[in-house]
Order: structure tokens, then sequence, then C-alpha cells
């Protein structure tokens, strides 16, 4: 089929139920963030995200489409309409509610900072003055740093994903780095080149700039979407299949406060 | 769009607060890596013009080897690659100096800049009238002074165009330093992007610059060679 | 395995690589012939757009442009369908890219081409026209020759700034040889040997490309002295 024909039903089906493809829902996702969303070598999309959006399609009788996209650019691509939500373990903050709006929450673990071992380095400004310490660009943990350290003294350094803020660390350029906590242990703590690191306390959290858990991020205007995707989510919580794919990863309770 | 340049117009054009940042980073690294690059490029090209193959032919790899590969792959081997080995870490001396995300994109851009420089210089100097080099010769001038009297400064003003483009080339190509988490005008756009999502107008004010800048060293090239190109501009009628 | 099983990756984006470089030179050549006529009309309107493409393209980096173009083209798309009550054209994020770097490199191509054109002496046209061949004859037998041994160095050169620059897209999402090479590299801490690999598949690019132009220049450059230094 070619374009103007596609265009042309596509134009119909608009016409006739005023939603764009009905029956696809395109989610956009950065897959460098196991064990939430990674890149198998072979290619294939795996983790705890894509498994959720995989099952709230299933349970709407939708097609999953994943769409991969760098994670500070996730917002504009989505009002770019180049996918209809984001399930890429995005916080619900009340800055990013300024731009899009989000679905009930998905999950919520806590963040550290991984430094390397017998560092004695903490998790607070005074320990960290004069260090550098690496985040990714467009996260909450970027906002954190530059709000409360880097005033403090504290060189803090975004990466457009946080595997380059690991690599940086473990090459000795990054005294530290901040990330979610179940990432730190999957992405890199677990791994071969995570070895001589682990994770310094205390545990960072602002209620302001953190939100409370990860949702779907979509456009405002799409109200319809939004309450289709909230009942699927209700849905595979109380047919247990949240549960079922939670412990598939994790043996705390991930969905959180 | 006024919000966003009342609130980020320092971060664009010389500090974010914390170091140097945006045009002035931009402009520095263009500074230290064409002077670098051009000093390094002329005993470079001298070789590179030879007809001997033992000096012409590692040059002539040197270049090969720099204008084959793109200078963003060239950055990410000397960034991510040598801080990656072993090698380098374990020297103090070397880890030093390959730590910093600006020393790293300093080295790749000099060397990308020579070897363009190297070539052209080389082959203006390849270019030279025939019969300036034989008059040269036949007055009894040694090697080193046929170069430094006739030949350079007679290639270096064929090289002119030529090498204003590869300045503005730099220019531009100072750009992929972001990723070496080097703060120049790009990483602002990228940073701006990222806190306020205005995507058009964060690259564009950086576009913008860019083009500001480019203007003003063509006008400066312009006037370089309407002094030393003297001889070539169109005659003026008395 | 040497490449520790990321072989088929990096060969995907290898040819990844390659496809956005070949169609982006395409879209380059078409827009750089119609700008390089535009500015050497006679009529000044024509000529003045032609001139301001050319001077603003060449005067913003390649990858600020690229960032730039890259997300406004869909939104601005969006906009115009939305106005006209259509559905949504999406533009896939490879098509994107290659009509962005085609556009950047139109530029490019357009001065070569006029640069080309403008260096063949006016005698040589005069003279064809002297001697009574038509226009069309003067162009391909006297013209277009000469054209082509001032033109070939820069094509030449501006194809070889277009491969590299192709290796810009995976700072736009797209999955070719670098963004394969980082992840393999990243995954593994081997990024020094992951990073030459992909450095030794430019330099075969590049290679193969100039190897094949060389006879090209050569039988157009019959005939031109060089010094003996």
């Amino acid at each position: 089929m070619n374009r103007l024909s596609r265009g042309m039903i596509g134009a119909m089906a608009l016409l006739a139920c005023q939603a764009y493809a009905q029956d696809t829902i395109r989610f956009g996702v950065e897959a460098t963030y196991p064990p939430f969303e990674s890149k198998q070598a072979d290619g294939k999309l795996v983790g705890f995200d894509i498994d959720l959006g995989n099952a709230i399609c299933t349970q709407l009788k939708a097609h999953c489409v994943w769409v991969e996209n760098s994670f500070d650019g996730m917002i504009p691509a989505l009002k770019a309409k180049k996918f209809d939500g984001i399930i890429s373990s995005m916080s619900i903050t009340t800055e990013r509610l300024k731009q899009i709006s989000f679905s009930d929450k998905l999950f919520n673990t806590p963040a550290f900072l991984a430094v390397k071992k017998g560092s004695q380095l903490k998790a607070t400004p005074e320990a960290l003055r004069g260090k550098r310490v690496g985040v990714q660009q467009g996260s909450i943990f970027e906002t954190y740093a530059k709000k409360y350290w880097a005033p403090r003294g504290v060189t803090v350094t975004t990466y457009q994903s946080s595997d380059l803020a690991y690599a940086d660390l473990v090459s000795g350029r990054l005294d530290g780095v901040i990330d979610d906590a179940v990432v730190l242990r999957d992405a890199f703590l677990s791994k071969p080149n995570g070895q001589g690191y682990e994770m310094a306390g205390p545990e960072i959290y602002d209620a302001a700039i953190f939100g409370h858990g990860t949702g779907i991020g979509l456009r405002k205007e799409d109200i319809a979407l939004r309450q289709k995707l909230n009942s699927a989510i209700a849905a595979i919580h109380r047919n247990g299949t949240y549960d079922k794919l939670a412990k598939k990863y994790f043996s705390f309770n991930v969905y959180g406060k | 769009m006024m919000e966003l340049i009342h609130a980020y117009w320092r971060n664009y054009l010389w500090s974010d607060g914390y170091v140097i940042s945006g045009l002035a980073m931009t402009l520095w690294l263009l500074v230290i890596a064409c002077t670098i690059g051009f000093c390094l490029a002329i005993p470079l090209a001298i070789a590179r013009a030879s007809e001997r193959s033992w000096l012409a032919k590692p040059v002539w790899l040197f270049t090969y080897v720099f204008r084959g590969t793109p200078l963003f792959v060239q950055l990410l081997l000397i960034y991510s690659g040598l801080g990656s080995l072993r090698a380098i870490q374990a020297s103090p001396l070397l880890w030093d100096f390959f730590r910093e995300g600006f020393n790293c994109t300093i080295v790749a851009l000099t060397l990308n800049t020579a070897a363009y420089s190297t070539e052209i210089f080389a082959g203006a100097i390849e270019a030279s009238p025939y019969g300036e080099v034989e008059a040269g010769r036949a007055i009894g001038m040694s090697t080193w002074k046929l170069y430094r009297r006739i030949i350079l400064p007679s290639a270096l003003r064929r090289a002119l165009p030529a090498y204003s483009n590869e300045v503005i080339f730099m220019l531009h190509a100072t750009s992929v330093a972001f990723t070496a988490t080097v703060p120049d005008l790009l990483k602002v756009a990228v940073d701006v992007n990222a806190a306020t999502f205005m995507t058009f107008e964060a690259y564009g004010i950086a576009a913008l610059l860019y083009l500001a800048v480019t203007f003003l060293l063509v006008g400066a090239f312009r006037a370089a060679e309407r002094r030393w190109l003297a001889y070539l501009q169109p005659l003026h009628h008395h | 395995m040497l490449l520790q099983g990321y072989g088929t990756l990096l060969a995907a984006g290898a040819l990844l690589t390659l496809k956005v470089a070949l169609l982006s030179l395409l879209a380059a050549f078409v827009i750089g012939i119609a700008a390089a006529s535009l500015k050497l009309s006679r009529q000044s309107a024509a000529a003045a757009i032609a001139t301001a493409y050319t001077t603003v393209i060449r005067g913003i980096p390649d990858l600020v442009l690229m960032l730039l173009i890259y997300y406004s083209l869909q939104i601005w798309l969006n906009d115009w369908t939305d106005s006209l009550h259509l559905a949504q054209i999406d533009i896939d994020p490879f098509a994107a890219a290659v009509l962005t770097l085609g556009f950047i490199y139109g530029a490019y191509f357009a001065e070569t081409l006029r640069g080309a054109f403008l260096s063949v002496p006016r005698g040589q046209m005069d003279a064809a026209l002297a001697i009574g061949m038509k226009r069309q004859q003067a162009f391909r037998r006297i013209l277009f020759p000469q054209m082509m041994r001032f033109a070939l160095p820069g094509l030449t050169n501006n194809w070889l700034v277009l491969l590299k620059s192709a290796g810009l897209v995976s700072l736009l999402g797209l999955d070719d040889l670098v963004h394969a090479a980082r992840q393999a590299g990243n995954a593994t801490a081997q990024q020094f040997l992951f990073y030459t690999v992909v450095a030794l598949v430019f330099l075969a690019f590049t290679t193969i490309s100039q190897l094949a132009l060389r006879p090209l220049q050569r039988a157009y450059s019959h005939g031109v002295r060089k010094a003996q230094l």
C-alpha cells in the first residue's frame, strides 16, 4: 500500500472515530536503563517497563509499537507525535506536569549515589565538595544535583544517557553517579565493570523534584487514551499480572508508597 | 522566546556560573586547536610535498587516517577509547591530561585540523609555479632559504581561501565537543532544551550565534585576502 | 569472538550509515543543482533566495542544523496536516535524517558546482559560440568537461564530508554504526576496541570512494603541468 492510500484510509479513520490509529499504541522508550528497559545484543527490547507496556496493550487488545528515542528528547518527541505515550521510567513531577500529563503510577523506586568502594564518599554536598558527579540529562537526578549540590561546590556533569555516565565513573572521570537504585544495581553494580563500586547513602529524595513514582507520559489533550491506560493499569493490578511481572525482576515491593 | 533569552543569555555567551561555557568556550577551543594545528601543519606540509617518500609517506598516512574518519569518531576514540585503557589510567601524567574532556577535545580537534591543513598547504606548495622554483635554485638559494623566501609565502597566500574554509569548518566542528562533556555553545543549547523543551528556540539561538561568528570570520578572511592576495583583486576603474 | 557477539549489530549499523549517506548524496546533489542554477540566473529574486540559502546553511554547524530541523520538521508537518484536518503523516527518523542532511549539503554542493561553472574561462564559451556551436553542444563538449575538472575535487570533498557527517545521526537517535559501537563499548568496557572498528569502517568507506573517484579526476586533468619541487 503506498503512502497516498495509507493517508486516505488514515483520514477516513480520523473522520470516523476521532482518534489516530486506535488499534496501535506507540510507546517511546530509551532502552539504556536495565532492568526497566534495555536492549539485548540481538536488538530485542526487554525489561519491566517493556513487560508492563505489553501487558497494558494486551489488556486493551491493542498492538504495541516501541519507538526508541533519547531520554532528554522524549517530551518534545511526544509533542511532535512521534509516539503516543512515554514508558521510560519517567517520574511524575510538577515540572513535567506543566508540559504533559501522566497516567496513574507505574512504580516507585528510591535513588542513590554510586561511588567507588572505599572512597568513603557520602551523598551529601559537604562530602562531595570539589568532586565530580554525573547525572542523566533531563532526569530528576539532574534537577536535584543542580539545585542542591552544584551551588555548594560539587561539579555536576550531565550525560545523554546513564550508561555514558557509568563509563566515565569506571574510567575515573567521575567520583559518583546518581541514579535509580534498581538501575544502579542491574545496569552497573552487578556487572563486571561495576564490581569495585557500591551505593552510598543517604537515600536521595526530594518530594517536590522527585514526585511519587513513574508513570506513562501522555499529551495533555489525549484524555481518552489516559482513561484507557488507567483502566488497563488498574486491571493488571487486579488480575495479578503486575505482581507476576514484578516478581520476575524485584524481590521487594516496587510499587512503593 | 524572550524569557528564554533573558534566563540563559549568560550561559550562551560566556559562563553558566561555574565554568566558561557557550560561545566563549567554543571560540577558546577554536583558537587553541587552529593555532597548534597551523604550527604543526607547516613542517608536515613540507614533508608531505617532498619527493622523498620516507618523509612523505608517514605524513600521508597521518592525513589519510584523520581525513578519512569523522571527527566525532576521533573524539570518541580519544575521550572514551583512550580513557578506558588501563595503560592510560595507570600513568598519573597521562591520566591527569586525558581525564579532562576539554583536553581530549583539544587533542582531537588539533590533530584533525592539522591533517586537513597539511593537505591544503601541501597542495599549495605543489602548485608553486615551476619557474619561480627554478629561478630560486638558479641564483643559488639553499633549500631552507628557498622555502622561507619563495615557496612558503607564495604557497600560504595561495592556500588562504582554502584555509579560511578550513577555519570555518573548525568552528563548526567544535560543536561535537559536547559529547566529551565540554560546555560549548551546542551543549548550552542542549541543556536549555532539556530544561525548557523549547527546542526550536534553544537550538535557533545557538544557530544564530554560530552564523554571526561565521560572518565575522568570513569578513576577516576577506580583509586578509584583500591584503595578501591583492594582486588577484579585480582592477578598479580609474 | 573478537567483537564479542556485537558483530551483527555493528554490521547492521554500518549498512544504515551507508544508506543514509548515499540517499543524502542524491538529495543534496538535486538540491545543489537547483540552487546553483538559481544563483547563476539573471533574475535577482531567485539569486537572492539561493544566496540566502547557501549562506545561512553553510554558516551553521551541521550538527546544530540537524538537531534544529529533525524535530521541527515533524512539528511543522503536524501543524500543516492539522490545519487541513488530514491524518498525521509520519516522517520516520531515517527519512527525516536523509532530508535534513540532503538539505544541509545541498548548499555545499551548490557552491561547488557554481564555483566550477565560474572557473571555466569565459573565452571558452565565447570561442565555442564563435565557431558556430549551438549552446547545447558548447555546454556538452567544451564547458562541462572543463567544469568537471574544477568540480570533481570539490564534489569528492563534499561527498567525503557528507559521508562523515552521516556518522552524527546517532545523536538523532538513529541506530547507526556509532550508536551500535557505543552500546557495545559501554556494555563490555572495551570502548577503544569498538571505536577503532568504527574508525576502520569509515576509513574503508572513504578509501573506496576516493579510489572510485580518482580515475575520473585523472581523466579530467589531462595536460595540466605541475611544478618540480
